[in-house]
């Protein structure tokens, strides 16, 4: 048993950042740190991924005759995709942070809602 | 020689056109009235050429566009529903003119808005009365709803407002929560809505079933007004008297027991509902209403609030005359259908009448005014003999039939209520008579005002004068319900 | 030739198209574009439509690399009735869309509203057509990005915290689906969905599918602003350009039902999802609570946007109640609400863009009397109204009659009771602005406004074609009653 659970430790630290990701978007009352929280939550998505492409001995799919196992590349193009997704989606929170900067003079989330009431 | 589909299609449709004609003659007043007075003719020759052929034994009908597979509105003339058209055409002449005289004398705001949605109202009246499936009868049966509400909120004030909103709220409420369920599980259970001759529901559905969809049906009708589902008819008592006399003594309210009795006769078939002995529930419940309304009727000092209890006692006279289920009785519901629609429509007038001569609401402020206003108390007194049933009216007729049927099945607690409420009838009726013709005036002075506006006692003298008639030659309708009966056995 | 290529044309037009916005800067240039494209766009959308009645299945690969390896565009029934949804909406939408966004966008960030339009568009059509799960995701956040440009591009500055709520939910919620997207990858090698719907019962029912299950429906709950994870819908609604508003409710919100329908169908398998997991009972639960809540809700709001927000959300109850029900009624039925809510939705925030140009204010109380000043206006919000509400004769009391009866059919009363229920609240809070606006007196509503002295021409059309789409699909129901119907067979009976 905790072999098996040292064998999927990558798996537990999908899930612990995951978690901390998460927390972050739930607690924290700064929207920059919101957005902090966002980009670690994707970034424990992107490992998800990509350690199950990963075979244990496994190297990259080049034909040399030398290795027979390979690791998926599929997984790693997917994250490329998702890397740039999740930064389009930091930029364009950031650019909308720091309007809200100018527009409300600050970007605590609960004196925002204050002024908004 | 017109075709059936195009009469159908102009009876309806001839209201609808004339609002476009009222609302383009907003600013001549006499002109606008005119076309108010000439459609309401054309419907009447319509519905009278339709009427030859209903006697002739023929049910012109008309499928116009199917909106659901298996569900279309459709028409098809049936004698109930004849009977029904005839009488909203034809009161609708006679109220078009008591309203001039009504809306003038009181100079009422909004008037052209009035007539229109008044017209919209008779035509969705005449689609409720030749629906010849469930679906169509839903579709009118909300534009009646929807139409009238300008009417009953005409005055505008708050009151008028709030009025308004428990008329739709009752009405609007009870038709989406109970009455479409109902009709919507019909439709899964027999597979279609039309109204067939014998009833499309079978015995094997279950006896619970069919009582609960009957009681869906009873509270779903909410214009039927059977308690506690009655307080909109009340409240809509804030609306101008032509609207409480047509809407809310004729059309409005028999559009809801002609409803519950097509229900009865087309979807159920009393052959069935017959096998299933709790429908006597409709029956309890009716005669409940029947005397609980007649007794708040004795208390209201209110002309008009006493009216519409009355006519709530008195829909329910109609219900219950459908739960006995003999067809004898049932002629006797449709009988009353008439016999009620034209004395009510004379009582409200009459209440009018007063109001506009006097500005008088009160039951209590009427003694001595027979002097004053003969005609109108004249009509008032043959009127409301006609509701307690006394010869030579017309609410005899249908009370006679009534008890006939109650007794044909042995139903000795119809018997009792009807006796019962006849004497609460008089006892809210008499009353009044007494007061106006033979008490003096309280402050003892002579009576400072006169007879109301002509049309408005032409009217009220004409709808009296028909309750007599309708007495002495019942010929037609009898000759339609017993077509009506023929088709059901 | 180009025939064979229109599927990936519904794509690539708008996305083109987006970045020429950008370059031509100028408000009204960019609006004839962006309405030229949506053209094409729904005129493609039909010849895909006779297409798929006439052939079948269309299955595109991309870039000629055929599926599993590609990516391939999959074209079924259920593609093109969305598709001719979202066309449908944009295109008369956008139509209207120059005056009001005119008046409520400032000049110079004109062209960007119109790139984040199509780039949105984009995105809604790409999740559409696509047939590779992966590619679904980032459509997904295509659309969503370019939402969240949309919503904080109004000068309210309100409208700026509405967009940065929705993308914080939003991209947790886009996460989820990712998440479960790479369990489904892991457990069956292939993102294709044709291929997951085939290798997946060949698993067995282990964890890792229940918990992809999981993952993408609490992420498509956010994005679709399913009941108890609509939070930031009302504010994305009320806050944002009241044009960006009505193009949400009618589009976005439906394409995530679809995705829900699309996994739940083509790649789960609704024998899983329902019979299995007795997943449906949760659905139906979610559904119910978020009609009352929703409707319930929408009653004690005061501005117009925010009431239909909530609205919405009860809508999207009716909608998952249909799918909940696990037969084929009630997929139809759902499917029928999808179509007809996206009409009767549209037309209702069309009415209150009106109402905001011509009053500069959507608070009910403000309103009063407006019925005098603007008749046509108010007829056509008491149209959709009443077509929410499912009165006969307009759209929405076909999504109702079929609604109920397949709740009828299943034997789940309460659910009919729920129906009805909610269809009385949906009278108070329609009738509550009706009565304001009809029947009192304009001197402490809208004498007081000043009104804005020009006609939305454009708008008036748009809305126009709306109020009588809610009647027209009222009577004469067969084009999404039977497209609906037969979706529903092809999904219970195979194609």
């Amino acid at each position: 048993m905790g072999i098996n659970i040292l064998g999927a430790f990558n798996y537990w630290v999908v899930v612990v950042l995951m978690m901390i990701g998460l927390y972050i978007v739930i607690t924290h009352n700064n929207l920059v740190k919101k957005l902090i929280g966002i980009n670690i939550f994707q970034t424990s998505i992107f490992i998800l991924f990509i350690s199950m492409g990963k075979i244990s001995g496994g190297t990259a799919p080049i034909i040399t005759g030398t290795n027979t196992v390979y690791s998926s590349p599929l997984p790693h193009v997917l994250i490329l995709t998702a890397i740039v997704v999740g930064i389009s989606t930091t930029a364009l929170g950031l650019a909308i942070v720091i309007r809200l900067y100018h527009a409300f003079g600050t970007v605590e989330d609960d004196e925002i809602q204050q002024e908004i009431e | 020689m017109m075709s059936d589909q195009l009469l159908i299609v102009l009876a309806i449709c001839l209201p609808v056109v004339a609002t476009v004609f009222i609302a383009v003659t907003h600013n001549y007043t006499n002109v606008r009235e005119t076309v108010t007075l000439f459609s309401a003719v054309c419907l009447i020759i319509v519905v009278y050429s339709l009427l030859q052929r209903v006697l002739a034994g023929e049910q012109p009908q008309l499928h116009l566009l199917e909106f659901l597979p298996g569900l279309s509105l459709h028409f098809k003339i049936e004698p109930l529903g004849m009977l029904f058209a005839c009488i909203a055409s034809f009161l609708w002449l006679i109220n078009s003119i008591y309203s001039i005289g009504y809306m003038r004398g009181n100079k009422e705001k909004h008037q052209t808005r009035f007539y229109i949605y008044f017209a919209i109202a008779i035509a969705s009246t005449i689609g409720i009365a030749f629906s010849a499936n469930l679906i169509t009868l839903f579709v009118f049966y909300e534009v009646l709803t929807l139409s009238t509400y300008p009417l009953v909120t005409h005055k505008g004030s708050e009151d008028a407002m709030r009025a308004g909103r428990v008329y739709l709220g009752i009405l609007l409420s009870t038709s989406i929560c109970l009455f479409l369920p109902a009709i919507i599980w019909i439709n899964v259970l027999a597979g279609t809505t039309e109204f067939t001759n014998g009833g499309i529901l079978t015995n094997d559905i279950g006896h619970g079933v069919i009582l609960i969809l009957l009681m869906l049906f009873a509270y779903g009708i909410g214009k039927a007004a059977l308690m506690p589902m009655h307080r909109w008819l009340p409240a809509a008592m804030v609306a101008p008297t032509p609207v409480s006399a047509l809407l809310h003594a004729v059309a409005v309210v028999k559009a809801g027991v002609f409803s519950i009795v097509k229900i009865v006769i087309y979807i159920f078939s009393p052959a069935l509902l017959s096998d299933v002995i709790e429908i006597n529930i409709l029956l309890y419940l009716a005669g409940l209403t029947i005397i609980v309304a007649s007794v708040i009727a004795l208390q209201a000092d209110n002309l008009k609030r006493r009216l519409a209890y009355s006519t709530i006692s008195q829909l329910s006279y109609v219900v219950l005359a459908t739960a006995l289920l003999a067809p004898i009785s049932i002629m006797g519901a449709a009988l009353h259908i008439l016999a009620h629609a034209f004395g009510k429509i004379t009582l409200f007038f009459a209440a009018g009448s007063i109001y506009t001569a006097t500005k008088k609401t009160s039951v209590s402020e009427l003694d001595g005014i027979g002097k004053a206003m003969p005609w109108t108390m004249g009509a008032f007194a043959i009127a409301s003999l006609s509701m307690i049933g006394v010869p030579p009216t017309a609410g005899f007729l249908s009370k006679w039939y009534i008890l006939q049927g109650a007794f044909s099945v042995e139903s000795w607690f119809a018997v009792g209520v009807i006796i019962i409420s006849t004497l609460l009838n008089a006892g809210y009726f008499l009353p009044i008579i007494y007061a106006a013709f033979l008490k003096k005036p309280v402050d003892g002075k002579e009576l400072s005002y006169n007879e109301a506006p002509l049309p408005i006692v032409l009217a009220l003298t004409l709808t009296a004068a028909i309750t007599i008639l309708l007495f002495l030659f019942p010929e037609t309708p009898l000759q339609l319900l017993n077509l009506l009966v023929g088709n059901m056995s | 030739m180009i025939s064979s290529h229109l599927p990936v044309l519904q794509v690539i037009i708008p996305l083109i198209a987006a970045p020429i916005c950008v370059i031509l800067r100028q408000g009204l240039l960019a609006w004839i574009l962006t309405t030229l494209v949506c053209l094409i766009s729904l005129i493609i959308s039909c010849v895909l439509f006779n297409q798929v009645l006439d052939e079948g299945v269309i299955s595109y690969a991309l870039g000629g690399w055929f599926s599993p390896w590609g990516i391939e565009y999959r074209l079924d029934k259920l593609t093109i009735f969305m598709l001719l949804i979202i066309n449908g909406v944009a295109t008369i939408v956008l139509l209207g869309a120059k005056e009001s966004v005119a008046d409520e966008i400032s000049s110079d960030r004109l062209y960007l509203f119109y790139t984040a339009f199509l780039l949105n568009l984009t995105g809604l059509l790409g999740v559409i057509v696509t047939g590779d799960a992966f590619n679904l995701f980032v459509f997904i956040e295509i659309a969503s990005l370019s939402s969240y440009a949309m919503i904080s591009i109004g000068r309210d500055r309100r409208c700026l915290y509405a967009a940065f709520k929705y993308l914080i939910f939003g991209t947790v919620g886009a996460s989820f689906i990712l998440i479960s997207v790479g369990l489904l990858y892991d457990v069956t090698g292939t993102l294709n969905m044709a291929d997951i719907f085939q290798r997946l019962p060949d698993i067995e029912n282990t964890k890792t599918v229940t918990t992809a299950l999981i993952f993408f429906v609490v992420g498509i709950g956010i994005k679709a602003a399913i009941f108890p994870l609509h939070l930031w819908l009302p504010d994305a609604y009320n806050y944002s350009p009241s044009i960006v508003s009505t193009f949400l409710a009618g589009t976005t919100t439906k394409v995530f039902i679809y995705v829900l329908i699309r996994f739940i169908y083509s790649i789960f398998g609704h024998e899983t999802v329902f019979i299995q997991e007795a997943f449906n009972n949760l659905l139906m639960i979610l559904a119910c609570a978020g009609i009352l809540y929703g409707s319930y809700l929408a009653i004690k709001q005061d501005s117009l946007k925010r009431l239909l927000a909530y609205s919405s959300i009860a809508q999207l109850g009716y909608m998952l109640l249909g799918i909940s029900l696990a037969t084929e009624a009630g997929l139809a039925a759902g499917l029928i609400h999808v179509f007809n809510h996206a009409i009767i939705k549209v037309t209702l925030f069309l009415s209150v863009v009106c109402i905001i140009f011509y009053t500069r204010t959507d608070s009910i109380s403000q309103l009063s009397g407006l019925a005098k000043t603007t008749p046509l206006l108010m007829v056509s919000f008491l149209v959709a109204g009443l077509s929410l509400i499912g009165v006969p004769m307009t759209a929405g009391f076909i999504s109702k009659w079929y609604l109920i009866k397949a709740s009828f059919e299943s034997g789940y009363w309460g659910l009919v009771l729920v129906i009805v229920f909610s269809s009385l609240l949906a009278i108070v809070y329609i009738w509550k602005f009706v009565e304001a606006a009809y029947f009192k007196s304009p001197e402490n509503g809208v004498s007081k406004l000043e009104l804005n002295k020009e006609r939305p021409y454009l708008l008036s059309f748009s809305l126009f074609i709306f109020v009588i789409a809610n009647i027209y699909f009222g009577i004469d129901s067969s084009l999404n009653v039977d497209m609906a119907n037969s979706i529903a067979h092809d999904f219970y009976h195979g194609f």
